[in-house]
């Protein structure tokens, strides 16, 4: 089937909300090539899922489609409509599983080396998109705060050295009670500004008690989700002709209630955290990686004003000789390795900030927990600067603002 | 063709990259340099052999020959670049998946094969070309790889190739299993090195080096592999330890390593992604001292070592860094090659660009055979 045949009756599948957008928007679909729909139709079909940000974004791109003439949709897309499908493609059911299709595209660009041509059509998309977008800023500027190192006592290699060139680092910094001062920091914005998953609180372990109004994800309160996933893995596995993409697609496809989550009153954020450990690569072995990819999706996704970030230790890879005796017993921590892990992902979570909207104004900081070094960056902060001031975690806040 | 803007991108890393390497140790840019072949290659013997070693499931310039990732090659930049030819600008045109990857650059053609599938290459490989052209017998080309998904890597299912001709194939992880499982304790967690799925264990196809080979072939008893493999801490460690047992007891004169270890990148811990890197420059150095070490191979043996391709960029929001190598731009598709051996230049960095699949014409050309089907070219200033 091509977009061209589409009725609003093969969208009754879809979630309430996001059949009611496919109704509304059909003759835009209509309209666009194959090679593009389906990657449209992928955020559709979770729009009832989707957080108050991403469904800005889409309902704002739908209507610019909506917009365009058939003319100007010509332009907009011809050289997504110079790739070339395969029949197979064209008689995938991708309207009901757009997801698939879009992985079975992806082995076809490659297959037949037209990812570069794609990666092309998609970044000049983009480009049009965003230009008759203005992005819309933070009602406060964006903070996000990265804490490292939780339970590491001596580590003398240098800390931030991807960052340092962007900020201010501090090495005298008063420790006490620092963890409280940086959430409650969070919680003060979230009273001041409340805004639907407008500030978030991702431990990489056992999280603090923290207010309502703050969203939280923690790999511990996971363990159970972890735990039951890992299971339906293992037996997926086990089932003749399984292999690494039918497993991927299977996974994909696994909801809260599948892996023990009990209706709550936020599937939004049920949905969010299985997303995070389905679709996320070492996720559900390491906690570092669950907190980097929390915190890159979070971004990305939910477009926080706040977000603080805590990395705890994560299980130690086994050598191979280890290996080589009886399994069974619990797997130790790797606290300095955890360290080099979080150090990384605090400046990948510094990157992703920085994609979002209100870049100039945004503030960050990171600090070795328990530690005296951090390094802040804000419009207010000298850049590649060092600093031997004492100072404690709130006069620092301040300082960024 | 990979597009304007990825080639533009991809020069500039190899001009930073060519940069680094002549500042920090002290070599010399090929297009400055002006010698007769004819004079080189009087230095090359004629029983070569050659060595082909893949750096090991992706690593990017900046942890390893940028400035700041030389503290992570040290072995490399110490002990082999200054002795070798330095190729900075390697692009990798194809599928960015290992096994397809590696199948590439054994076949010379970008192959299209499903990565994760235990299937042959559809191209004749370099070891089907050396063995048929020259008649040489099985024992003389080797592959030795730990992850059980390349265990088809020897050879082709090309009608004119194909089974019969091609190398022969060790999975020293595969043999370990096999070598641990004869107790009643299942090793089968041994077998999982698909870091991109990892509970997932590679099914096998094609004829497996059996567990009783180790004694015939490599002279090696079962107790005493097992007793060795108690020491080492990697698969990639295993690799190099069935190599020198291989090197001892067969000096083959193709052999073939595919490293793995690197790819533990895709866990997402850098950790774990850095050791990996540094342990995969050490075991390169210790390969280079076996060759130099080893009567059969020391003074006649050309190394080439390579990565499959790189990983995808910090700065691509469609990637996640380090993890992976899914988003096709120019970081991940670039990378360098490195030559050392008799009649080489050393010292040497070349910035042309060089294609992923000219490394099978190469290797016909140092041990005379020709890679008919194959679409790359011999890179010249290695022969």
């Amino acid at each position: 089937m091509l977009p061209r045949d589409l009725k609003p009756e093969l969208f009754a599948s879809y979630p309430p909300e996001a059949r009611k957008l496919a109704a509304k928007y059909i003759a835009a679909f209509q309209g666009l090539p194959l090679s593009f729909l389906p990657s449209l139709l992928r955020e559709v079909i979770d729009y009832d899922f989707k957080f108050p940000a991403e469904r800005r974004a889409l309902e704002q791109e739908l209507t610019k489609l909506a917009s365009l003439s058939p003319v100007e949709t010509g332009e907009w897309f011809q050289a997504f409509s110079a790739i070339k499908l395969s029949s197979k493609l064209e008689q995938f059911d991708w309207v009901n599983s757009p997801a698939q299709f879009v992985e079975q595209l992806s082995s076809h660009l490659w297959t037949t080396h037209q990812l570069d041509a794609f990666r092309k059509a998609a970044t000049e998309y983009a480009d049009r998109l965003g230009s008759g977008m203005a992005p819309e800023p933070p009602p406060l500027p964006r903070l996000g705060i990265t804490v490292i190192g939780r339970g590491v006592v001596n580590y003398s290699e240098p800390l931030f050295r991807k960052l340092r060139p962007q900020g201010a680092y501090f090495s005298r910094v008063r420790s006490e009670k620092g963890l409280q001062i940086l959430l409650t920091a969070v919680e003060s914005r979230a009273k001041t500004h409340p805004i639907p998953y407008g500030h978030w609180y991702i431990d990489g372990g056992q999280a603090l008690e923290h207010a309502a109004s703050v969203t939280g994800v923690s790999y511990a309160a996971l363990e159970p989700v972890r735990a039951a996933l890992l299971e339906k893995m293992r037996s997926e596995i086990a089932r003749p002709g399984m292999g690494p993409e039918m497993l991927r697609t299977v996974m994909a496809q696994l909801r809260p209630g599948d892996l023990g989550i009990a209706k709550s009153a936020d599937p939004v954020l049920d949905r969010f955290q299985v997303r995070l450990l389905t679709e996320g690569s070492g996720t559900q072995i390491f906690s570092t990686s669950f907190t980097q990819w929390a915190a890159r999706e979070a971004l990305r996704r939910a477009q926080p004003a706040s977000l603080l970030v805590r990395f705890g230790p994560r299980q130690r890879q086994k050598p191979m000789n280890e290996l080589l005796s009886p399994a069974g017993e619990k797997p130790e921590l790797d606290f300095v390795g955890s360290l080099v892990d979080a150090d990384m992902g605090a400046y990948y979570k510094w990157q992703n900030q920085q994609r979002q909207s209100g870049d100039d104004k945004a503030m960050f900081l990171v600090w070795f927990e328990d530690h005296s070094a951090a390094l802040a960056i804000s419009p207010t902060m000298p850049r590649g600067t060092e600093s031997n001031s004492e100072i404690d975690l709130a006069q620092l806040l301040a300082w960024m603002t | 063709m990979i597009n304007g803007q990825a080639s533009d991108a991809s020069r500039l890393l190899a001009s930073s990259r060519r940069d680094f390497l002549r500042s920090a140790a002290g070599l010399t840019l090929g297009s400055t340099m002006l010698g007769s072949p004819l004079a080189r290659a009087a230095n090359v013997p004629k029983k070569r052999k050659v060595i082909v070693v893949t750096f090991g499931g992706g690593a990017r310039d900046q942890e390893t020959f940028a400035p700041e990732g030389q503290e992570n090659v040290p072995n490399m930049m110490r002990e082999l670049i200054p002795r070798a030819a330095f190729f900075t600008q390697v692009v990798n045109q194809g599928i960015l998946g290992h096994y397809v990857a590696t199948a590439s650059l054994a076949t010379g053609v970008y192959e299209t094969i499903n990565n994760f599938a235990s299937l042959p290459p559809e191209h004749p490989t370099a070891f089907e070309y050396y063995r048929k052209d020259l008649r040489r017998p099985s024992s003389d080309a080797w592959v030795v790889a730990p992850s059980n998904g390349f265990n088809r890597i020897g050879e082709s299912s090309h009608r004119s190739y194909g089974p019969g001709l091609g190398a022969r194939v060790i999975l020293p992880k595969y043999l370990l299993k096999a070598a641990m499982s004869r107790g009643s304790t299942d090793y089968e967690h041994l077998l999982r090195d698909n870091y991109e799925t990892p509970y997932y264990t590679p099914e096998l196809g094609g004829s497996e080096f059996e567990l009783e080979q180790l004694e015939s072939i490599l002279k090696l008893s079962v107790d005493n592999f097992k007793v060795h493999a108690r020491t080492l801490s990697s698969p990639d460690e295993l690799s190099l330890y069935i190599v020198r047992q291989l090197m001892r007891q067969v000096a083959p004169s193709l052999l073939w390593i595919t490293m793995h270890d690197i790819d533990i990148a895709h866990a997402g811990a850098y950790s774990l992604y850095i050791e990996g890197i540094r342990r995969t420059d050490r075991l390169c150095a210790e390969l280079w001292k076996t060759i130099e070490q080893e009567p059969e191979y020391a003074g006649k043996t050309t190394l080439l070592i390579l990565p499959d391709f790189g990983r995808d960029a910090d700065n691509d929001s469609g990637g996640n860094g380090f993890q992976h190598h899914r988003t096709g731009d120019a970081l991940s598709r670039t990378t360098w090659l490195m030559a050392i051996g008799p009649g080489i230049r050393e010292g040497v960095v070349y910035d042309r660009a060089v294609d992923s699949v000219d490394l099978v014409p190469t290797l016909g050309a140092m041990l005379g055979f020709s890679a008919s089907l194959c679409r790359g070219k011999p890179i010249s200033e290695v022969l």
